[in-house]
């Protein structure tokens, strides 16, 4: 792979978005993540960040302006590609975790990927194994913890074997155990990421690059510390200091 | 939905039962954890088997007061082999109680000896020996078959036993709407849980001013249906999203099930001879009207 390729891993350019409502939820988006780089996506609300999210494995199509993974600009054709290398992972675990048993949904993505059945039980305990979920295969979802719920939701992409993992808010809701070992997770996985959150502390633990989004424009994008250090920029934009 | 229950059991009693109420609305776990032959056995052939015996039971002919009691029997016996206890089936077959009065008429309409008259103003019901023979027949075989059920899904968790419908060749429409439904009613009895009681925390009453009409609170109540509809609805909308960011194109795929082994084949053979063993003397040799 060229080093240009692997600089810009994941490429989005002049990327616009309306909802069939009309509402005008992406106004030129250009972004850029580098192959194994972790980026933090920030704003409040209504900001976009969630749309975004959606283009970046062609969930939303985009109205003009390409995404470009892994090489590929996400179309019709590639689609499915895409999404064997962009695990999105949503807010609520009750939303990604749809199976009865643990072991369903954790199988899932491999299966509709088609691979074969004896690598799908490897990639399954491997991917557990990752979050730390080893034993849990015949759990029900609803008889699991929150923090529980949300390391089998990364679980069910990372036994995808995607090279970028796209995370929605992965430390809402959860107590100050279950965020530490999300944290510890996050540091450990070697995929490239781009995670929303208003949780500013895990971005300066976590991401060494952050991006601010607002009203449907990247308004920021730099360095951990330079942002979290503006307090204009934070201010202007809804946000708060670690 | 535990933690959600638990999160307000500090609170008084009255109300927390109808929260309770509110979150366990729906359970379809009736599933025990054990470990025992029955509990191991394939639910493919359990769900066979367990047909096999309603069948069987309900085909057993008038006053079979003999078989029907070897089919208890050995249903307590089962049940005490994995580890449920001998009468825990007897107990919770009562629940069918209510359903078998559809076969009281019977008691007073089927011809024969009359045993006993019960006049009521100009009318006169009789009691006959053989309805009655029948009625307590119809009763015993619906305990009886209700125990089966509960056999089946006290030792198999459901979603083996969707497994078991989807190997068994049930369209699979019906059986991916089964497992959906089994996944959400969980997360939706939760959701409707915590509305009641948003709603209960609202109902506060002042001296002699409590509540508001009946209208007022049907339409409280329209309300919350209403948007428990919309959630769900939404709710719908990201899961579709997050199947599809998984790969899945409209077709859902499944794993083969476990393959079958010997000693599923064993346990399947030996319950079959002895449900086989188990019609022919009900209906050759054990005594029956």
């Amino acid at each position: 792979m060229p080093d240009e390729a692997l600089a810009r891993w994941i490429e989005v350019e002049h990327l616009h978005y309306a909802y069939p409502d009309g509402f005008e939820a992406l106004k030129g988006i250009d972004l850029a993540v580098a192959h194994g780089e972790k980026v933090a996506l920030v704003g409040p609300n209504g900001a976009g960040k969630s749309t975004l999210m959606l283009h970046l494995n062609g969930i939303n199509t985009p109205a003009h302006g390409t995404v470009r993974v892994a090489g590929m600009t996400v179309d019709r054709s590639t689609v499915r590609r895409v999404r064997a290398e962009v695990g999105i992972v949503f807010q609520d675990p009750d939303d990604q975790l749809f199976s009865p048993t643990v072991f369903d949904d954790v199988a899932f993505g491999p299966l509709h990927m088609g691979i074969p059945e004896a690598e799908i039980h490897a990639r399954v305990d491997r991917a557990l194994a990752a979050v730390g979920m080893a034993g849990f295969e015949r759990r029900l979802p609803h008889h699991l913890s929150l923090g529980q719920r949300k390391r089998v939701a990364i679980a069910t992409v990372l036994s995808m074997d995607p090279s970028v993992l796209v995370l929605d808010e992965p430390s809402a809701g959860l107590d100050p155990r279950g965020r530490r070992g999300l944290i510890r997770l996050l540091l450990e996985l070697p995929q490239t990421m781009l995670v929303s959150t208003h949780d500013m502390r895990l971005v300066a633990e976590v991401f060494p690059r952050v991006v601010v989004m607002d009203d449907g424009r990247v308004v920021a994008d730099g360095p951990t510390d330079a942002i979290l250090a503006d307090d204009a920029l934070l201010e202007a934009h809804g946000l708060e200091r670690p | 939905m535990r933690s959600s229950a638990s999160a307000g059991s500090s609170g008084a009693a009255a109300p927390l039962a109808a929260d309770a109420e509110a979150t366990d609305l729906i359970n379809l776990d009736r599933y025990v954890e054990r470990d025992s032959a029955l509990h191991r056995a394939d639910a493919r052939f359990k769900f066979i088997l367990a047909i096999v015996a309603i069948v069987a039971i309900s085909l057993l002919p008038t006053a079979s007061w003999v078989a029907l009691a070897i089919a208890w029997a050995a249903l307590a016996l089962l049940s005490a082999s994995s580890g449920l206890g001998p009468f825990r089936l007897s107990r919770g077959a009562f629940f069918a109680l209510p359903f078998m009065l559809a076969a009281l008429p019977l008691v007073f309409t089927r011809p024969g000896d009359i045993i006993a008259t019960i006049p009521i103003g100009p009318v006169t019901l009789s009691i006959s020996g053989q309805g009655l023979q029948e009625f307590a027949t119809i009763a015993l075989k619906s305990w009886v078959s209700v125990q089966v059920a509960l056999l089946l899904t006290f030792t198999t968790p459901f979603h083996d036993l969707v497994d078991g419908l989807r190997a068994l060749r049930m369209p699979r429409i019906i059986v991916s709407t089964i497992s959906f439904m089994y996944r959400y009613l969980a997360v939706l009895s939760d959701e409707a849980g915590r509305m009641m009681r948003a709603r209960a925390s609202r109902s506060a009453e002042i001296d002699g001013h409590g509540g508001g009409t009946v209208v007022w609170r049907m339409r409280v109540v329209g309300g919350m249906v209403g948007s428990l509809f919309l959630r769900s609805y939404e709710r719908s909308e990201r899961v579709y999203a997050a199947m599809q960011s998984r790969g899945f194109q409209g077709d859902l795929k499944h794993m083969h099930g476990r393959p079958l082994d010997a000693s599923d084949w064993t346990f399947f053979g030996t319950m079959a001879a002895g449900i086989v063993a188990f019609v022919i003397a009900g209906q050759v040799w054990l005594p029956h009207a």
